[in-house]
């Protein structure tokens, strides 16, 4: 048999949550079961592929690999009537990605940490005895099979339905959940392959943006991210806006995309006793860009600290595995909780707001602010009369 | 029919699998729980909890629900 019917810890979900929190209980001497539903991991991509260069160091590779397509130095931020701000990434550069091949690339990690990984596993159920997780039931190769553990890990990204099935409410309001396509195009123009550029508007992208992700020369990740309830969907946002770019419009479609993003809704309770939830699954995403590898492979790295921590203490209870939640709320919570309070404030720009922020702040402030460093930000706007009600919001 | 004469129609959302791209977005949004993604498949809605609330409608990036009369 492939796998056996007993590990100390199963992870649903082979995305980057997942695959980070696999290699590190294997790392940590744990027996590890990391089941994935497709049958590809990490395609189709549900992503732009950005990632900074001292994260895929973090992770261990030097970023000369072949899932890294592109590098970039800058962003190009252009504002509602044009006017493009430009932005150096100060100390780091950026990555695009082959997400399949980055996927892979971590799973790959795992598996000679000695997590063992099957694709094409999907679960379905959660295994209970007296009301607590005992383990889970999965569907594989066509049959059902009970596998128990001692805890079990929730990665199943945005359409998450195990945390539930466990008993956690994790359920997005439809307010915190952006709604994102994408088209990857090849033939494109673009004015430098080494930079990102990022639209605003509440015309073209109501509450959020327009990106171009280049992969290559020629080659980009071309998309948009916005709130759900509007008059028309992502896709015709995104189709409208490409029309009126005739460098872009002249290329052709390799892959098409779309997803939820949780731009909000940070859980406070992401723990039961012999369970966790991370990832996507758990809404740790940046409220501001969108980006969420890296919070993703964050909250597994540190749920992975917990399970070897409590399978070695020999109590994988609630009151245990809390610290996870503890450990994470102090080094990401508080950040991303911040970022989804500047979200809110971002959310009700006019486009005319837009306009005189962009002739008021520098692009790096503007990057800072989308990490949660808006004090500089908040001084700037304080000394401009018209911004000064927009400031008062950020303090 | 109800107890009044009027006949009761149900609305569901219904979701085109020829245009859905298998993302699983709306499975996050659907407040009662009522959607299922399957890799291949698509989306299939479960008829007797949907509460025809259009929230999938809304979100879907591509446009694949519409709330119909049921079958
Ligand atoms: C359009 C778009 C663009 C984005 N762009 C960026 C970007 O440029 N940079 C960035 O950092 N982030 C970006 N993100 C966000 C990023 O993709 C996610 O935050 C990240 O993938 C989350 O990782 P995860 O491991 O939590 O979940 P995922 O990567 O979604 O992985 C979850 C995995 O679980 C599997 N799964 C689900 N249910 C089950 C089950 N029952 N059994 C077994 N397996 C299951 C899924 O198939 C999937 O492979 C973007 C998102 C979208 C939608
Ligand atoms: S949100 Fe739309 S495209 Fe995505 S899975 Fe649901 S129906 Fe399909
Ligand atoms: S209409 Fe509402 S209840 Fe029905 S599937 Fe869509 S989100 Fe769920």
């Amino acid at each position: 048999m492939l796998f056996k019917n007993e590990y100390d810890v199963v992870i649903a979900g082979a995305g980057p949550g997942g695959a980070a929190a696999a290699r590190k209980c294997a790392e940590g001497g744990l027996s590890v079961l990391l089941l994935e539903k497709r049958q590809e991991i990490g395609a189709p991509k549900r992503c732009g592929e950005g990632l900074g260069l001292s994260f895929v160091n973090h992770l261990g590779f030097k970023g000369n690999e072949g899932f890294v397509t592109n590098m970039v130095d800058n962003a190009c931020l252009v504002a509602p009537n044009g006017k493009e701000i430009m932005a150096e990434f100060p100390d780091d550069k950026g990555c695009i990605l082959e997400r399949k091949l980055f996927d892979k690339a971590l799973c790959y990690k795992a598996a000679e940490a000695g997590a063992k990984i099957i694709a094409k596993a999907k679960v379905i159920d959660v295994l209970k005895e007296n009301g607590k997780i005992t383990g889970i039931k999965a569907k594989i190769d066509g049959k059902t099979i009970e596998i128990k553990s001692k805890i079990v890990i929730a990665a199943d990204g945005v359409e998450s339905k195990i945390a539930r099935m466990a008993g956690l409410d994790t359920k997005n309001r439809a307010q915190d959940i952006d709604s994102g396509f994408q088209y990857e195009m090849a033939g494109i123009e673009l004015k430098d392959s080494n930079r990102i550029y990022l639209y605003f508007g509440n015309d073209i992208a109501p509450r959020g943006y327009i990106w171009i992700f280049p992969k290559g020369k020629t080659v980009a990740n071309v998309g948009i991210g916005i709130a759900g309830n509007r008059k028309k969907t992502a896709k015709e946002y995104l189709d409208e806006w490409i029309e009126t770019q005739p460098k872009i419009k002249k290329g052709s479609i390799i892959e098409v995309n779309s997803g939820g993003i949780p731009v909000g809704g940070l859980l406070k309770k992401m723990t039961l006793d012999n369970f966790m939830v991370v990832g996507d699954a758990a809404h740790q995403v940046n409220p501001l860009h969108g980006g969420g590898i890296d919070e993703a492979t964050v909250a597994g790295e540190i749920s992975a600290k917990i399970a070897i921590k409590a399978i070695k203490k020999g109590d994988t209870s609630d009151k245990t595995l809390k610290e996870y939640n503890d450990l994470w709320w102090k080094t990401r919570g508080k950040d991303l909780e911040k970022i989804e309070k500047y979200r809110n404030l971002v959310e009700k720009l006019t486009d005319e707001d837009m306009n005189i922020l962009a002739g008021a702040v520098s692009g790096t402030e503007l990057l800072d602010f989308a990490v949660g460093k808006g004090e500089t930000l908040v001084k700037i706007l304080m000394k401009n009369p018209k911004l000064f009600k927009l400031a008062r919001h950020l303090i | 029919m109800c107890r009044a004469g009027f006949k009761v129609i149900f609305m569901v959302s219904k979701v085109d699998n020829e245009k859905c791209l298998r993302c699983g977005g709306c499975v996050s949004v659907c407040p009662v729980d009522c959607l299922l993604l399957d890799e291949v498949e698509g989306i299939a809605v479960d008829a007797k909890k949907c509460t025809s609330c259009g929230i999938c409608v809304d979100f879907c990036p591509v446009g694949a629900f519409s709330i119909k009369k049921e079958d």
